[in-house]
């Protein structure tokens, strides 16, 4: 549980842009214009030490990009990042960075990009207990090494391999492993399991889980399956267009969501009691980050629409443990309602 | 549903082997697999992570990275034969008529030309189409698999997109010559549910309208629910399972498929765990003698340690384990040789 305490991972004031702009030249030729894409556009999120944060949200809405800025992949555009007290724009000696970096780590959305191909497993997993002097020796290095690679479900004598002799959910393990080398007390996972079948994802999910309780280790977890999303976070924030619609607790965002979107999003996920019922798309065009819509930006897609959500930009407002930018929440003319869920057994 | 007008499967996969020679020994990776597709079907392909599922796909579309060889079976596309092609004739087929989507999206795009090049190629390769018809063909398929913007995005390069835009620029250059094979490897993996659904939505209806048949491989549950006719589970490289999608999510009927239908994680009860199966998969150095999926299956007997089970009838889908043949699994297990 949260130690109610200072939190662990403030951000505020998130942005990030990305000039996407035909090369200057070409563009006075065509007469194109600038193009900037909005990836993060503005977001606060706070973390407390030893709770799962999820964020979800369509393909393209902007979590990687938040993934990377939070873990200093990308300098932000705007906005501020901080990490147990730690500004991650402030200038810090490079030990100070070294011990920052230490206790954070990121398990990259593609694991096939994320390993080196020239390096054996073996040494691939050993990089970051070697950089951080974590091993008393060589047979320290090759028990803990050994260790990660079966709590992974791998085998340690699959050390010796290079990552191309892996399948793919192999090296997404491979991966996690390598992560959790330096022992880092947050971990940004982006879409950790999608490569694996169900039950090595229980096994990984679980494993992250036991982590946690015994570690009181902190989690930002972006996915796309909402099942997976449900039993592992403590609060879920979602995202559209770059921006935080709707943050709130896992069980009142499943049971009672909010913002329109939010309830589209759930109305989507896929039927497994083979019913015959139809998921419904989430209707409308997605409008592109590149030109994002005035006003509320779902407004386009939106059922609940008005003159003023398309000029005005809903503000966070609190409810019920967590926070939703809509109008019609504010304004009453949106009911919130009970969801219930057909139980696959 | 199959729009078979002719009993002809489209796709004959036939006691298909892949093995990597090494150092160590040779490894046998997919070990006697064989499957057919009718023309306008999907099949689903499940199973563990490493069961050689990715492989199968490759060996199919004839790009399995060397030392890995299909070191026995037949493949048939259409009654032709193309697992002993020559490379020039094989590339050829599996630009016009195969289309393939890998497991890994940046192995089919190339990072220096924007996505729009190299939808324009592939299309002009396989059509005669003018540069701006293939232009105007190229946004129309990137509106298909649900880019926003198209018409902007076409110049953008592929590290410019999202994880999963780029899954879905993949898919529309493994459309464009209509082929009549889609061998798709995870294809919705780093997708939302709701374009996950658009996709899943236009794969069907290329196989309604055009027969096309499709092999799809993912660790999705639902997709495969909502999208396959019948299904596949791979196991330590043999199919452990197959039959109608219905069936097996619902009655499954080898050890492996029931484990692994349930640990499906649901909406609605949160539990402190979720539901796995125990144990890893053999490495392919150490598949035990018998049945591969004995040192994890609480149904095992005597048999399953020495006899390795065929695929045979269980019920409304085939199933390769020895609760189902009339011998049943032999002896029950003494703890002592549980623990050896
Ligand atoms: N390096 C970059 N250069 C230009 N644009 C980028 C870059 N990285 C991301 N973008 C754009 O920013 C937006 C958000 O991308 P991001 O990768 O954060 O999405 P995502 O939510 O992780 O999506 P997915 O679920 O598909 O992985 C997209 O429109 C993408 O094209
Ligand atoms: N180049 C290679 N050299 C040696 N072994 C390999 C090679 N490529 C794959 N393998 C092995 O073959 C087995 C099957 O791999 P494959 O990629 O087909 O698995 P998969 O079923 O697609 O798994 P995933 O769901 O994780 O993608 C794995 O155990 C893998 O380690
Ligand atoms: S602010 Fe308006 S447009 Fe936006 S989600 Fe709420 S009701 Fe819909
Ligand atoms: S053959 Fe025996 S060990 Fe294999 S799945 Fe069936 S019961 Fe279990
Ligand atoms: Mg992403
Ligand atoms: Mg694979």
């Amino acid at each position: 549980m949260p130690d109610g305490g200072a939190d662990f991972v403030r951000i505020e004031g998130l942005k990030r842009h990305f000039d996407v702009s035909a090369p200057w030249l070409v563009r006075k030729l065509e007469g194109r214009p600038r193009q900037i894409v909005q990836a993060v556009d503005g977001i606060d999120i706070e973390i407390a030490k030893g709770e799962t944060f999820s964020l979800v949200g369509e393909s393209g809405c902007g979590k990687s990009t938040v993934a990377r800025l939070v873990v200093g992949l990308y300098p932000p555009t705007a906005g501020r990042i901080q990490i147990d007290g730690n500004d991650m724009a402030a200038r810090h000696s490079r030990s100070d960075m070294a011990a920052l970096r230490r206790r954070m780590q990121m398990i990259f959305q593609d694991p096939f990009a994320s390993l080196n191909p020239r390096w054996r497993v073996f040494d691939i997993i050993a990089e970051p207990i070697r950089a951080f002097g974590l091993s008393s020796g060589k047979a320290d290095l090759e028990a803990r090494v050994g260790a990660l690679l079966r709590q992974v479900k791998l085998n340690p004598a699959d050390g010796r391999k290079y990552p191309h002799e892996f399948s793919g959910g192999q090296r997404q393990r491979i991966s996690i492993a390598r992560a959790l080398a330096s022992e880092p007390e947050f971990l940004v996972c982006d879409e950790p399991t999608s490569a694996l079948d169900v039950s090595v994802q229980a096994q990984i999910l679980n494993l992250m889980v036991d982590l946690q309780r015994r570690l009181q280790l902190t989690y930002l977890f972006i996915s796309h399956n909402l099942a997976v999303v449900y039993h592992i976070s403590t609060r879920v924030g979602v995202m559209y267009l770059g921006r935080l619609v709707e943050v709130a607790p896992t069980d009142t965002l499943f049971r009672r969501p909010k913002h329109p979107y939010t309830r589209m999003l759930l109305d989507t996920i896929p039927d497994l009691e083979m019913t015959g019922r139809q998921r419904s798309p989430v209707g409308g065009e997605v409008p592109s980050p590149i030109n994002p819509p005035s006003g509320c930006t779902f407004h386009p897609r939106c059922p609940f629409a008005n003159d003023r959500c398309k000029a005005e930009r809903p503000k966070a407002l609190p409810i019920e443990g967590g926070t939703v930018a809509c109008h019609a929440i504010e304004e009453g003319r949106l009911p919130i309602e009970d969801r219930t869920y057909a139980l696959n057994t | 549903m199959a729009a078979a007008s002719n009993n002809q499967p489209l796709l004959e996969v036939r006691n298909l082997r892949v093995e990597f020679p090494t150092r160590r020994g040779t490894l046998l990776a997919v070990d006697d697999v064989s499957f057919d597709i009718a023309p306008g079907e999907v099949l689903g392909v499940v199973g563990e992570s490493g069961a050689g599922k990715s492989l199968t796909g490759n060996a199919i579309i004839g790009l399995l990275e060397p030392p890995g060889r299909v070191a026995g079976g037949e493949i048939r596309l259409e009654g032709r034969r193309i697992d002993n092609l020559p490379y020039e004739e094989m590339r050829k087929i599996r630009g016009a008529r195969i289309g393939a989507i890998f497991q890994d999206p940046l192995t089919s795009l190339n990072p220096l030309y924007s996505v729009g090049r190299q939808l324009i190629e592939t299309i002009q390769t396989h059509m005669p189409l003018s540069a701006s018809q293939a232009k105007a063909r190229a946004i129309e398929l990137l509106k298909e698999v649900g880019i926003p913007g198209a018409e902007m995005r076409i110049d953008h390069y592929p590290h410019q997109f999202s994880g999963g835009m780029r899954q879905r620029v993949v898919i529309a250059l493994a459309l464009c010559a209509g082929p009549r094979l889609i061998v798709a490897d995870e294809p919705t993996t780093a997708l939302d549910v709701s374009i996950q659904a658009q996709i899943i939505a236009l794969l069907k209806r290329l196989c309604r309208e055009h027969g096309t048949a499709v092999m799809l491989v993912t660790h999705d549950m639902g997709v495969i629910a909502e999208t396959a006719d019948r299904v596949a589970v791979m196991y330590a490289g043999r199919v452990a399972e197959i039959g109608p999608v219905r069936e097996v999510v619902k009655h499954a009927k080898h050890p492996y498929t029931k484990g692994l239908m349930g640990s499906i994680p649901s909406l609605g009860v949160r539990t402190d765990r979720l539901t796995q199966i125990d144990g890893a998969m053999p490495r392919l150095t150490e598949i035990p003698p018998g049945c591969a999926f004995n040192p994890r299956c609480t149904f095992k007997g005597q048999r399953c340690l020495v006899e390795r089970p065929n695929l045979m009838p269980a019920g409304a889908t085939r199933a390769a384990c020895w609760l189902h043949d009339s011998g049943g699994v032999g002896a029950p297990i003494l703890k002592e040789t549980v623990d050896a």
